[in-house]
């Protein structure tokens, strides 16, 4: 039985939709425009993009926030997704380590941050790429579980059962049908990771160090130092990046959910 | 496949490292005292929370708290009749208005908080459209405001509150509506007594997620407040990277833990007494 809908919560659906997308618009837009005060239009340029291109600090940042990326989206992957193999066959799962996994989410960022600068700080590790790797894995690692937990929750043993019958040894039936029946899940939780890590500016500043900067941190500078349109072209590009990897991986994910209710919540 | 349990040993040693043993080093610096350079020195001490109780410290603490209550509560406000909308909407258009509440989301909150610079400030868009429009002859003042401030709060967490609630909404017993609507309540009505009662719990876990997400956050204060307006975190920033007294540093931030685990455990107080009551209600 479906109710007639209040004109007014349409309308408020709309503004409140209007309240979000405005901004991200208003960066869109400007990052075309002629102007360089840029709080009114002067017709269409695209030569912040060419100038951001060539600007060597913005991409060495953009460099520096790929190969941390990359590599601590390898590490969390890996690692959670063993841990979410591991836990499959745990009759009970215990409490400490569940509530353990689920930590990172909880954590707010600056606490993460600052306890990871002082343990560094502690051990005399010289703060830089690694540090940053070690932190982003360190966040990203319980949503590749979730991730991939839930996709492992969703399939029947049979098949594993019927390869290990036929002769097939553990490793093989890993590699050749439980792997690519987690697999959309894997690169699901991947993708989740690769995001959470480029987008990271909290964590980052506080264990980054002087000489590896990373895309939200020479933003954050870029912010505060006073603005230059290069950031509008900056941003866009970033924004269209990110959502093309989340519709990506939300739609690695509901693919193989089907039947079942499609999510679109975070986790 | 039968004895894979040593495999979660890797992530379980990996957390411990790097997530457990660094909060349990700010738990021990925050009662440590420091030399006049700055440097750790090994002795027990409790100035670091006593310093907390300095008037400074408590109105910031009380700015921070009020804000983040303040946040939470336009938060609540905005999101219900959202949330209620999009529930009530068909499927497919379901869907469609989740994606489009979760794609902000994605998109890095340093930028859509700057976004917000474009717009407030003095020769900012906001300003140029009303002195174009002619009802202000010279800029008003928007940005570097505890206003502004409020302003990114809400705009950055609206979907953390609206996702929840919308989840209740979808979870309720909608027999009870129809129930409802036969005994002859009016719309208002059963929507008092029987959805706003089961969403409770929705309403709940978004308040938790926004309030504590605001109290720790430090760059829509930083970005949209200026110098002016300070938080807890940007005190414990400014401690960290700043003043380097990392021993007050870690006191705050254990003040701030703590703030937040015991909201986090009153609000589930709140809620489990409302599951008892309604089991009860229910026997």
């Amino acid at each position: 039985m479906k109710q007639k809908t209040n004109p007014f919560l349409s309308i408020h659906a709309y503004l409140v939709m209007a309240f979000i997308y405005l901004p991200v618009l208003m960066i869109l837009i400007f990052s075309f425009n002629n102007s360089r005060i840029n709080s009114t239009w002067e017709g269409f340029t695209f030569k912040w993009y060419g100038s951001l291109f060539q600007n060597r600090n913005v991409m060495d940042a953009l460099m520096n926030s790929l190969t941390i990326a990359f590599t601590s989206t390898v590490i969390a992957t890996v690692l959670g997704t063993v841990a979410a193999l591991a836990l499959r066959n745990a009759v009970r799962k215990s409490k400490t380590v569940l509530g353990m996994l689920y930590l990172p989410i909880v954590v707010p960022d600056i606490i993460m941050g600052l306890s990871l600068l002082l343990l560094f700080s502690q051990f005399n590790f010289p703060l830089g790429k690694w540090t940053i790797i070690i932190a982003h894995v360190t966040f990203s690692i319980s949503y590749v579980y979730v991730i991939v937990a839930s996709r492992i929750s969703g399939m029947g043993k049979q098949l594993e059962e019927a390869a290990q019958d036929l002769g097939a040894s553990p490793w093989q039936t890993f590699r050749y049908i439980t792997l690519p029946a987690i697999w959309p899940g894997v690169l699901a939780g991947a993708i989740m990771a690769f995001t959470l890590s480029i987008d990271d500016f909290m964590i980052s500043f506080f264990v980054a160090g002087p000489n590896s900067t990373t895309l939200p941190i020479y933003i954050y500078g870029l912010v505060k130092r006073g603005i230059s349109p290069e950031i509008n072209a900056l941003c866009t590009i970033m924004i269209i990046v990110s959502v093309g990897l989340i519709l990506i991986a939300q739609w690695l994910q509901n693919k193989g959910n089907r039947g079942k209710k499609a999510s679109t919540l975070p986790f | 496949m039968k004895n894979t349990k040593w495999l979660i040993s890797p992530i379980v040693l990996w957390l411990s490292l790097f997530l457990i043993l660094p909060m349990a080093i700010v738990v021990v610096i925050s009662f440590l005292g420091r030399d006049e350079f700055g440097n750790l020195v090994i002795q027990f001490s409790l100035d670091n929370y006593a310093r907390f109780f300095d008037s400074l410290y408590m109105g910031i603490y009380w700015d921070t708290i009020s804000l983040s209550v303040l946040t939470t509560l336009i938060c609540v406000l905005i999101s219900y009749p959202l949330a209620y909308y999009i529930a009530n909407a068909g499927p497919t258009r379901q869907k469609i208005w989740l994606l489009f509440i979760t794609v902000p989301f994605w998109i890095n909150f340093l930028i859509r908080t700057y976004a917000w610079v474009l717009l407030l400030r003095s020769q900012g868009v906001v300003n140029s459209f009303l002195m174009d429009i002619g009802v202000i002859d010279e800029p008003l003042k928007m940005l570097y405001t505890k206003g502004a401030v409020l302003l990114g709060m809400v705009y950055t967490f609206i979907p953390y509150m609206v996702l929840p609630i919308y989840v209740s909404l979808e979870q309720m017993d909608r027999k009870l509506l129809e129930a409802a609507s036969d005994l002859g309540a009016s719309r208002w009505r059963a929507f008092l007594h029987i959805t706003l009662p089961q969403t409770k719990s929705g309403m709940m876990t978004g308040s938790v997620l926004v309030f504590v997400s605001t109290a720790g956050m430090y760059v829509v204060t930083d970005i949209l407040g200026g110098s002016k307006s300070t938080m807890l975190s940007n005190i414990i920033q400014t401690q960290f990277l700043g003043a380097r007294d990392w021993p007050f540093g870690a006191a705050l931030s254990v003040i701030f833990a703590i703030t937040s685990l015991v909201l986090i455990y009153l609000f589930n107080m709140a809620l489990r007494s409302r599951h008892e009551r309604s089991k009860e209600g229910r026997a």
